[in-house]
């Protein structure tokens, strides 16, 4: 018994790095920068939030997306982005997607770029506004240090003016 | 006869009074972007800590004012320079740390001492949501910082020229384009501007092109361009010039940098019609010997591992990564991982050797610089053939920067000490990285990169490192972007401050 289950045991060791490298494989982007020499050519599945801006070139499409370690480049069909429009910023939280497609270490077609062709792409969850309140403390220390301020110049000028006359 | 008390102290204090006032103003542009993008609290920020620099600015030079005529000297004309880099760094990193982007004030004076020394390393988190506000503070403090802080209070703020060369130059500033230094820095303020306007179109149009709007490609172009021009390395998201993939943004970005990295007086002389400098001086040949060089040690390093697919992919990763630390920019199109994960160590030592040597004397660039480079090599051929040669056929050794120069042993032992000074400071960082227990390959990459003011990382610089690293490095941006005179000044004048007192006790 013992011998068919050290067997067993032996078998998913040596079939799990196949696996993993296997269609689909779920990913985050240290997975893709760390081993990208075994991903390189691979299928990944990869999601994360879509940063910056959507940049368009033609039928094709920019996107970079970070998992909040990394942003990778997703170069995806701009047909397929219908619905998937927002993308992260300072007052926005981006589309969240998740992306199935091949990855390249060295992108021979994007000049050596480490990116991934997206084949689908799938919106998790839809981007938002982010609202930044402000700190009614801070509203009024900024006024009163602004008129501080203002004393202080208005002072050196008169100052300036009474040296030139004297 | 009563021997007047004359102090050294008030002058300085008047001075680095200007410098932070200068600071407090420019706030005002930030603050009004804050405002443009309707970002109330960043805003609010501004104002806080531009009105504190200038309440603080304002009140030392009403008190200091009158010893305003006192003559500088060479020690006090270095102390400003770098007092004023020091207490600048204090001031701007308060719009920082009240953005609550940064973990510590230690880490807002690391990017402001980055942006400021034009080195572009980054501890900032989630870069990718920062407020625009902010954005054009960091670009700003890499514009500011590469034509020169003092320059800038020299151009605006100063009117007399009293002691004005020494601060100029403690701010590792030599050449003369005009009679004085505050016309020669209004010159270099007029230059930089007049880049500044024609590089945010292109970059702009550049934007356009890879598919940003018309708003996001106008305020990123001229940010790009303020760290190209700069060879600072700020960019607006968190990879960098990878971010566009778009191979004419980054030939665009190179061609700025590398303008950039070139000698004021360079530019003075080919705006002024003498074009035949580009091909004669010095610092040019020395470039672009360095550069064919090293260039075919990166190709040789990356074609040995068969790291990139094709010709393409070589210029745009491995030249544009070599001429970006070259120059000391730090614009990446790669991910600071795959240096050490996949360049091999043929190609990080060509990088480290590019980093080191940097770009030209008087310009926006850190390193040893290219004329030092040149200036050894000359003293070097001419000591062999002094060897060689029999004494009778032995002439004057002379070499090309704007004007021909006699090459005397003097030039050679200074400019070999400046080398010897930056090689130690990249022996101490190195070995503080190791000592802090990463492997000596990524400590002398990253610690090449913050002598040379350059940028790249190959990974260490995270918030996530120890506080004595961050403050090793901001100490090495310091000296090595101010070429440790003036530094070295100030700690003199500290010490001897000190001693004075305890004399007294």
């Amino acid at each position: 018994m013992s011998k068919i289950i050290t067997t067993i045991v032996i078998l998913i060791m040596c079939l799990n790095p196949m696996t993993a490298f296997a269609a689909g494989t779920e990913v985050t982007s240290n997975d893709l920068i760390d081993k990208a020499a075994e991903y390189d050519g691979c299928e990944v599945v990869y999601a994360g939030e879509i940063i910056g801006d959507i940049m368009a070139r033609g039928d094709y499409t920019w996107i970079n997306v970070s998992d909040g370690s990394n942003a990778i480049g997703v170069w995806v069909k701009s047909s397929n982005l219908q619905g998937i429009d927002t993308a992260g910023r300072y007052n926005m939280r981006g589309d969240t997607v998740r992306i199935t497609g091949i990855f390249y270490r060295a992108c021979a077609e994007h000049g050596g770029d480490l990116d991934i062709h997206a084949t689908k792409i799938e919106l998790t969850e839809n981007g938002y506004a982010i609202t930044h309140t402000v700190d009614p403390v801070k509203v009024v220390l900024s006024i009163l240090l602004l008129a501080g301020a203002m004393t202080c110049i208005v002072i050196m000028f008169k100052k300036r003016k009474v040296k030139k006359l004297l | 006869m009563i021997k007047k008390r004359v102090s050294r102290l008030l002058p300085i204090c008047y001075y680095i009074g200007i410098v932070i006032v200068g600071l407090g103003i420019i706030q005002y542009i930030p603050l009004i972007t804050a405002l443009i993008y309707k970002e109330w609290d960043i805003a609010c920020n501004f104002i806080i800590s531009s009105s504190i620099a200038l309440i603080l600015g304002g009140t030392i030079i009403l008190r200091c004012g009158k010893y305003r005529s006192q003559k500088l000297g060479w020690g006090e004309g270095m102390v400003v320079a770098a007092g004023s880099w020091f207490v600048g760094m204090i001031f701007c990193a308060l719009p920082y740390y009240m953005s609550g982007n940064y973990l510590s004030y230690l880490d807002c004076c690391f990017d402001v001492m980055s942006g400021f020394t034009t080195t572009g390393l980054v501890l900032i988190q989630d870069l990718d949501h920062i407020s625009n506000g902010i954005n054009m503070w960091r670009h700003l403090l890499t514009f500011v910082g590469g034509q020169g802080m003092v320059v800038l209070a020299l151009t605006f703020l100063v009117k007399g020229t009293n002691g004005a060369y020494k601060m100029y130059v403690g701010e590792a500033k030599d050449e003369r384009l005009m009679p004085n230094a505050v016309s020669t820095a209004r010159y270099i303020w007029l230059i930089s501007l007049i880049y500044l306007g024609i590089g945010t179109i292109v970059m702009w149009i550049a934007g356009i092109m890879a598919g940003l709007s018309v708003d996001r490609a106008l305020f990123q172009g001229l940010w790009v361009f303020m760290s190209a021009w700069s060879t600072g390395g700020f960019a607006p998201m968190s990879q960098s010039v990878l971010y566009y993939h778009s191979s004419f943004y980054e030939v665009v970005t190179m061609v700025f940098f590398i303008i950039g990295s070139f000698n004021f007086a360079l530019h003075y002389a080919v705006l002024t019609g003498r074009r035949r400098e580009l091909v004669r001086n010095i610092e040019t040949v020395s470039f672009s010997v360095t550069v064919t060089v090293l260039t075919l040690i990166t190709t040789l390093g990356l074609l040995r591992l068969n790291v990139y697919p094709d010709a393409v992919a070589l210029f745009r990763k491995g030249f544009y990564q070599l001429i970006s630390g070259h120059t000391t920019t730090g614009f990446m199109t790669i991910y600071a991982k795959q240096f050490y994960l996949e360049w091999g160590d043929v190609a990080l030592f060509s990088m480290i050797i590019a980093m080191m040597i940097g770009a030209s004397a008087c310009s926006t660039a850190g390193g040893f610089k290219g004329l030092r480079v040149g200036i050894i090599f000359n003293a070097f051929k001419k000591d062999v053939k002094r060897m060689v040669l029999p004494e009778s056929m032995v002439s004057v050794q002379k070499i090309h920067h704007i004007k021909d120069i006699i090459l005397e042993d003097n030039v050679a032992r200074s400019a070999l000490l400046i080398v010897a000074a930056y090689i130690m400071t990249f022996i101490f960082g190195t070995l503080m990285g190791m000592l802090c227990g990463y492997p000596f390959g990524i400590s002398a990459f990253e610690s090449a990169s913050v002598t040379g003011n350059v940028g790249l990382s190959i990974g260490l610089t995270q918030v996530s490192m120890p506080a004595v690293m961050k403050v090793t490095y901001i100490v090495i941006m310091w000296l090595a972007r101010l070429e440790f005179m003036s530094i070295l000044a100030l700690g003199v004048y500290f010490i001897t401050k000190v001693k004075k007192r305890c004399q007294r006790l």
